[in-house]
């Protein structure tokens, strides 16, 4: 009887042993991405994604609406396809727009829905068509250099 | 003075390479008598049960309280570069790498080597080790080796269990109390940690040092004087050679999987 009791006590010793290495595989690795909030999924097409992550937040005037569920590359508009998991509670019109946005300077990314003004509103599997890919920090300077370029010529000029 | 200086020195070599001739025939011994312990699973069972149910409750608290405080500190200054999203990494990396393994080995030290080696010394001390022998039951295989593969077993699923509630502990404290964005928190985490560079470095080193941790304990044990002043001195030893051997280690190896 005392045998069996104490099998049963190093069984779960180790049992919670594992169940603590599963926790650090699945929880703290990548190896799942557990959604277990409801929602409706709805995409967009960025031309470019910055660091955005999945299950980075979706916010809307600064408020949490839903999280990224899904990036993928699609190969036939070579843009990137952003699944976006909005809570139910939420409701938004069809001509919503999505763009990627910083917080602070060194934060994370996170994508801002601004909403439109169209009586229809969102459901699942729509997509949102009007977008602002992230701001890369290359494409800032060479912008700002090309102008500053085109401005010395047109004073050269002159 | 200089004749008495060389025989100190003398003696202190000539101990330390006997000490380790001695450790390492009896870490053979272990490992020849191990192919017995098949047939009696029983041993080492028993002594997973004294070693690792034992040491459940200081090992989970502690990992537990090491995230509270992870989760504060790294706030603190993650906060200082308004990078506190990255707050879930800093934890999860600091625990799963570096902090699990070594603190429960130091723990373990604490609360496992030192019973082992009051409960090897005092065997021999009571001449238990010899009656053994003389019954022909060899010493090392019915008592040494199932405590060595207990430790071996036990250790790396107390660090698992060290982490996992230290990454709770930052969660709550740096999610629940402070306010960190909870996706944010767990997508960073996700993100940085990976499955094999972090997580199977910190399980291997966490075996290594169950093996260190435990081999120790019992040679100090097996080897002490059988005196309740040896077998004293032998515990003392047990948990200053065990710390400082898991603190080197743990350079040695975090160096060679470094990359």
């Amino acid at each position: 009887m005392q045998r069996k009791s104490l099998d049963i006590w190093v069984g779960l010793f180790v049992l919670i042993g594992a169940a603590a290495l599963v926790f650090l595989a699945l929880n703290v690795g990548n190896m799942s991405s557990l959604s277990l909030a409801k929602g409706y999924k709805v995409t967009t097409n960025f031309d470019n994604i910055g660091g955005l992550k999945p299950r980075a937040p979706v916010k809307s005037a600064g408020v949490v609406v839903g999280r990224v569920a899904n990036i993928q590359f699609s190969d036939q508009s070579f843009k990137a396809v952003v699944t976006l998991n909005l809570d139910t509670g939420y409701k938004f019109p069809k001509d919503t727009s999505a763009k990627i946005l910083t917080s602070g300077l060194l934060g994370e990314q996170y994508i801002g829905l601004e909403a439109g003004g169209d009586t229809n509103n969102l459901v699942g599997g729509d997509t949102i068509k009007m977008t602002q890919s992230a701001m890369v920090l290359e494409n800032l300077i060479s912008q700002l250099l090309f102008s500053k370029a085109t401005d010395v010529e047109k004073d050269a000029a002159k | 003075m200089i004749a008495a200086l060389l025989e100190n020195l003398g003696r202190t070599s000539r101990t330390t390479v006997t000490g380790v001739g001695y450790a390492t025939r009896m870490l053979f011994r272990i490992i020849r008598a191990s192919g017995g312990l098949w047939r009696r699973p029983r041993l080492v069972t028993d002594q997973v049960h004294f070693i690792g149910n034992y040491s459940l409750i200081i090992v989970g608290i502690s990992g537990l309280f090491v995230g509270f405080v992870l989760g504060l500190q790294g706030y603190y200054t993650l906060n200082k570069y308004g990078s506190e999203q990255a707050l879930g990494l800093l934890v999860a990396l600091s625990l799963v790498r570096e902090l699990g393994p070594v603190v429960t080995a130091l723990l373990f030290a604490g609360r496992a080597g030192t019973s082992l080696t009051a409960e090897i010394g005092l065997m021999k001390a009571g001449e238990q080790l010899s009656a053994m022998e003389m019954m022909a039951v060899d010493p090392i295989q019915r008592v040494v080796a199932p405590r060595f593969w207990a430790g071996v077993i036990a250790m790396p699923l107390l660090a698992a269990l060290f982490s996992a509630l230290g990454v709770m502990g930052g969660y709550l404290v740096g999610v629940k109390l402070i306010g960190v964005d909870e996706g944010a928190f767990w997508s960073q985490m996700q993100g940085g940690v990976d499955l094999w560079n972090d997580i199977a470095n910190g399980v291997i080193k966490s075996a290594i040092f169950g093996v260190a941790v435990t081999f120790i304990a019992l040679y100090q044990g097996f080897e002490s004087q059988p005196t309740p002043e040896g077998v004293a001195r032998a515990t003392t030893r047990t948990v200053v050679f065990a710390s400082l051997t898991v603190l080197f280690l743990d350079f040695l190896l975090t160096a060679l999987m470094f990359n």
